[in-house]
């Protein structure tokens, strides 16, 4: 079950690598928080702790930050990512590369014994480096935080195999830092669009007179 | 061994063109019509074979040897995997390459055929098909090495045996996954089906399978037909066969639980076709890519 979900994860990542549309992307990715809102009672069965951890992923992940970006993508209007630095195609390829290279790494980490053979810390490793793609070979600013958000949640999927050694504090604080970095970012995004009209993130490092 | 390969072959002749009614009168209900009766391509394969030949005075024997070749390939396909709990009556080491490249032969004669015209608009389509079915392939070879892996076994037949059942539920379940939906994905795209390909249209821009045999026609046209619906039936026996590993005792209850996953698989192709609109062309490569990368997926998984 949750190797069938891991793989569901997976395959978002893939799908948001290879997708142009930007609102099919928030949605992705907002379901892949949901599915990772899952992951906790799966692995660690039906605790007050694990629903607790799953409900508050489920409001951020799954709900809040993927309303939040739809309304800022209909307040700038903007649908597509048009000219990415690596083309779709290529960047999806690098994906799987990356994901292939995940699930091989994986076997050479020293992993406690019951996180051996799953899928989790691939996927882990994988959600994440396709995050780091995301950020790295998109121009549009909003894209850039969705690859962020994609990012944390492979660091999610990591903290909650830890989640029965780590105290709640520590997760609480994960989640606390998305929300502030999406604040952030949602406020740089209004800013830029009132001042500047366009949120091309080449156009940004050149100066203004 | 006889018996079995005319049994087989029985089965495929008399069932083919019924997945294509099937599909017909899905698209037709959800588009709230009637829709032909369900025994429609019967009666236009029926037709078709007592017209007579027309051939251009500009073609050679290769017009012909298109639809000839494109009959009696997936005839020789069938007899090389299982349907459903009937085992495969041919069987050897390797036979999943032969499985591969028999249908590239025929997609050799019918792309050839359809230059032997000399018409620039088919010789337009011959390309086109080319060149989605060259991408096409990676995907059906590494999806067959990934059951190859699973069963420890280089034949069609030992690749899609019993041991599939146990193959879901053990840890290869979701490379199985991954490779289910590739294989619709082959299926709808060798099948000129509509996210890729439409079957009804005469319209040159949209069409890559149909253009090619646009100048055949009675009985050789039947031939294309026949053939196209035969195609389908075996892709969609390999498909049929993952989904459904399960195997009883008797030899007709097997046999009547592949036909049902045939039919239920066409009324799926159904749904497909009316709840999707055609992708652009340029599109089409893109997907067969990521069809390639997911099987290479599934490779690693059943690999690590």
């Amino acid at each position: 079950m949750a190797n069938l979900l891991l793989l569901a994860v997976i395959l978002i990542n893939f799908y948001t690598l290879g997708s142009a549309r930007l609102v099919a992307c928030i949605r992705a990715v907002a379901l892949q928080g949901a599915l990772l809102a899952l992951l906790p009672l799966v692995i660690h069965g039906p605790s007050g702790h694990a629903l607790l951890l799953g409900l508050g992923a489920l409001a951020f992940k799954g709900v809040f930050i993927p309303w939040l970006l739809l309304r800022a993508i209909r307040e700038i209007r903007i649908r597509r990512e048009m000219e990415p630095y690596i083309g779709f195609v290529a960047t999806l390829l690098l994906g799987v590369l990356l994901t292939a290279g995940a699930l091989i790494f994986a076997d050479f980490l020293p992993l406690a014994k019951e996180h051996l053979g799953g899928l989790s810390v691939p996927a882990a490793l994988a959600t994440m480096f396709s995050g780091f793609l995301l950020l790295i070979t998109r121009r549009k600013a909003l894209t850039q935080v969705l690859g962020y958000l994609v990012m944390e949640n492979g660091i999610f999927i990591f903290a909650v195999l830890l989640s029965e050694a780590i105290p709640l504090m520590v997760e609480a604080g994960i989640l606390l830092d998305l929300l502030v970095g999406i604040f952030v970012m949602g406020i740089v995004l209004n800013h830029i669009n009132q001042e500047f009209s366009t949120i091309n993130t080449e156009r940004l490092t050149a100066l203004k007179e | 061994m006889f018996s079995r390969i005319v049994l087989q072959l029985a089965v495929l002749l008399l069932f083919a063109p019924l997945p294509l009614g099937v599909i017909n009168k899905t698209k037709a209900l959800f588009a709230g019509r009637v829709g032909p009766p369900l025994l429609q391509p019967y009666y236009d394969l029926a037709r078709l074979w007592r017209k007579g030949f027309v051939f251009s005075r500009t073609t050679t024997w290769i017009f012909l040897a298109g639809p000839v070749v494109g009959l009696v390939v997936p005839l020789l396909a069938a007899l090389l995997i299982p349907f459903g709990g009937l085992p495969a009556p041919v069987s050897f080491t390797g036979d999943l390459i032969l499985f591969v490249y028999l249908f590239g032969l025929a997609r050799f004669f019918t792309a050839a055929a359809a230059l032997d015209t000399g018409s620039s608009f088919e010789g337009m389509g011959a390309a086109r098909e080319v060149f989605f079915s060259c991408l096409a392939e990676p995907t059906l070879l590494l999806a067959l090495l990934v059951l190859a892996r699973g069963a420890g076994s280089l034949t069609l037949g030992a690749l899609l045996g019993p041991q599939l059942a146990g193959q879901w539920q053990g840890g290869a379940g979701a490379a199985l996954g991954l490779i289910v939906v590739c294989l619709f994905v082959l299926l709808l795209v060798e099948n000129s089906r509509i996210p890729f390909d439409d079957p009804n249209t005469h319209l040159e821009l949209t069409m890559i399978h149909e253009v090619m045999v646009l100048d055949h026609s009675g009985p050789a046209f039947g031939m294309i037909l026949y053939g196209a619906a035969m195609k389908l039936m075996v892709m969609g026996a390999l498909l049929v066969r993952l989904i459904l590993p399960w195997q009883t005792a008797s030899p007709l209850l097997d046999l009547l639980l592949f036909l049902g996953g045939q039919l239920a698989l066409a009324v799926l192709i159904g749904v497909v076709e009316s709840s999707m609109a055609r992708l652009k062309l340029p599109r089409v490569p893109q997907v067969l890519v990521g069809t390639t990368l997911l099987s290479v997926l599934a490779l690693v998984l059943v690999l690590r």
